[in-house]
């Protein structure tokens, strides 16, 4: 494995995916995410050079909706979807921006 | 001893499009509705569902692109954006990085120091997240998601403004330009227009730029000069006293008068950018761009020049009347069923502006129709009713949209021009006020406006003024 994820990446990593690891699955996630790099260096071994990048496999584009609405009240179905509601709202912990 | 410094400013705006539907579900857009009445599964992030693109954002993206003179990506796509927040279902934002719509554009602004053009980055399309309020009471924070997925226009200029002054003759411009091509009504009270200002500062001379912040929560115009001087004073003090600018964004509260940090270094948001798998390229013809570029509206420019041509208003009339689309609509079609350009200017410049600062409202929030004002004028200049009478009723078509015609009649307001009628009341106010009747006679000039006066509120104000100072002078 050429690619070596240091302890300090694994542990930002973590934090920007909201994940706490334990010390054994941070040891198996730094030697998957290796792994990972790895196949991206050998992807990398090809001449690129002049091939546009593709973001979707497939030859099509341009699907639009026109703008008319067409969606009555669905507030009764998305509120069924929340483990605790009030006054037709999802009930989260306090969140403010800080 | 101090040194001079100089501010660098590039605003980054957030515009919500007029569409009636949300940018990827055929969900309403509209406000003020209970919460979560206007989601579907596309816009709370429910696995498997799909977005479509509402071809509509396309254009008014376009449209604001080509005004803005930007160049158009004609194969443009869309990123998504990770982030955890609870206004946001997905844990990501469908957002444009790579390939944005439009880039490269600038617009002049004219400030006191003359005319300048302030470049823009680029202008993409993206999706705003759901409402959170927070309940202080039990310390719980509730989501609505109605404005999830309404579709957003991030417009980025180039660091180009050095000035408090210099951002709000920009983001003037930019709302009339938007409010002009019909694609938002950018009101920042309401959240359709925000502003998130970068601003660093150099030594005057300097080539390179100094470490910027970003500051957010800026809702108002006046609150945006007040947050860019008091960061500036900030930013000085900092290299004043050898300490360093730190890359942050802060929040600004216009109560309090200062900003705080709002995200520290070390939790830094790394949002992993990867081209948006459920939806497709959007590839714009040459036709397609063409056909954008033919319905462009008349701008705001081309609008005061032809007011002042067409209709041969003074110019700061015509700068009054043009500063707000809808003050120009209203006055266009009031001209056209009364054709009396001026007065439908002094209307609308005098007691309209009045009415709106009185009532604290946008001209955009004016509810009048241009029939009623149309209506107004031809009374008053046919001498139906006299000007005192004419701005109380307007009062009425401003506030309630009342028909004048049918108003003036229901209430009795004509003037009265029935010389019988009034020379009898003339005749009454001359028996009950011998004092002034003899003030009069013995040259004092003055008495008789107390006596028209009188006349005028024993008519209820519905006389004809020259009429009534003719009749006293006649009998007196």
């Amino acid at each position: 494995m050429a690619n070596v994820i240091s302890d300090e990446t694994i542990e930002y990593v973590g934090i920007l995916a909201k994940l706490e690891l334990s010390g054994e699955e941070k040891e198996r996630a730094k030697s998957d995410m290796g792994k990972m790099l790895d196949y991206i260096d050998k992807l990398n071994e090809l001449d690129t050079e002049g091939v546009e990048p593709m973001s979707h496999v497939f030859p099509v584009n341009n699907v639009f909706r026109e703008d008319v609405v067409e969606n009555g009240d669905g507030g009764e179905d998305t509120i069924a979807n929340a483990p605790e509601a009030r006054d037709r709202a999802f009930v989260v912990p306090k969140t403010v921006d800080q | 001893m101090s040194k001079e410094y100089e501010t660098v400013i590039g605003l980054e705006v957030h515009v919500e499009l007029a569409t009636k539907t949300k940018i990827f579900c055929s969900c309403s857009t509209a406000f003020g509705s209970a919460p979560n009445t206007h989601t579907c599964p596309v816009c709370t992030g429910m696995p498997g569902s799909l977005p479509v693109l509402n071809k509509q954002v396309v254009e008014y993206a376009m449209a604001v692109g080509v005004a803005m003179n930007c160049d158009i990506n004609q194969y443009c796509k869309f990123d998504r954006k990770n982030y955890f927040y609870p206004d946001n279902p997905q844990n990501y934002q469908i957002s444009q990085l790579y390939l944005p719509i439009c880039h490269d554009g600038g617009i002049e602004i004219e400030t006191e120091a003359g005319k300048k053009t302030i470049g823009i980055h680029e202008i993409h399309m993206e999706e705003d997240a759901g409402k959170l309020v927070h309940d202080d009471w039990t310390g719980e924070s509730l989501v609505d998601f109605n404005r999830s997925g309404v579709p957003l226009i991030e417009i980025v200029s180039e660091p180009d403004m050095r000035s408090a002054e210099e951002v709000i003759a920009y983001l003037d411009k930019l709302r009339m330009i938007v409010q002009y091509l019909g694609a938002s009504d950018c009101k920042m009270q309401e959240g359709s227009m925000r502003a998130d200002v970068n601003l660093s500062v150099r030594e005057v001379g300097a080539k390179e730029f100094g470490t910027r912040t970003e500051m957010k929560n800026i809702g108002s115009f006046k609150a945006i000069a007040r947050a860019i001087e008091a960061e500036r004073e900030r930013q000085i003090d900092l290299l004043e006293s050898g300490e360093c600018v730190v890359q942050e964004t802060r929040r600004w509260n216009d109560d309090k008068g200062y900003s705080y940090v709002m995200r520290s270094k070390e939790d830094a948001q790394d949002y992993r950018y990867f081209p948006e798998p459920d939806l497709v390229p959007v590839v714009i013809s040459d036709e397609w761009l063409q056909q954008v570029r033919d319905r462009q509206p008349e701008l705001r420019d081309e609008k005061l020049q032809r007011y002042m041509d067409e209709f041969e208003l003074p110019e700061y009339d015509a700068r009054i009347l043009t500063s707000a689309k809808k003050m120009a609509d209203v006055f266009e079609e009031t001209v056209v069923l009364c054709g009396k350009p001026k007065k439908v200017s002094n209307w609308l410049m005098g007691e309209t502006i009045r009415l709106l600062k009185e009532h604290d409202m946008d001209p955009e929030d004016i509810t009048f129709s241009p029939e009623n004002l149309a209506k107004l004028i031809i009374l008053a200049d046919a001498g139906t009713v006299n000007s005192s009478v004419a701005k109380e009723v307007f009062e009425k078509i401003f506030e309630e949209n009342i028909d004048p015609e049918q108003y003036v009649k229901e209430q009795g307001l004509a003037t009265v021009n029935d010389e019988g009628a009034l020379r009898e009341t003339v005749e009454q106010v001359i028996r009950d006020n011998p004092q002034s009747v003899e003030d009069y006679r013995s040259g004092k000039e003055k008495a008789i406006g107390f006596l028209v006066g009188q006349t005028m509120k024993a008519m209820k104000g519905k006389a004809n003024p020259a009429m009534v100072n003719e009749l006293l002078r006649e009998l007196l």
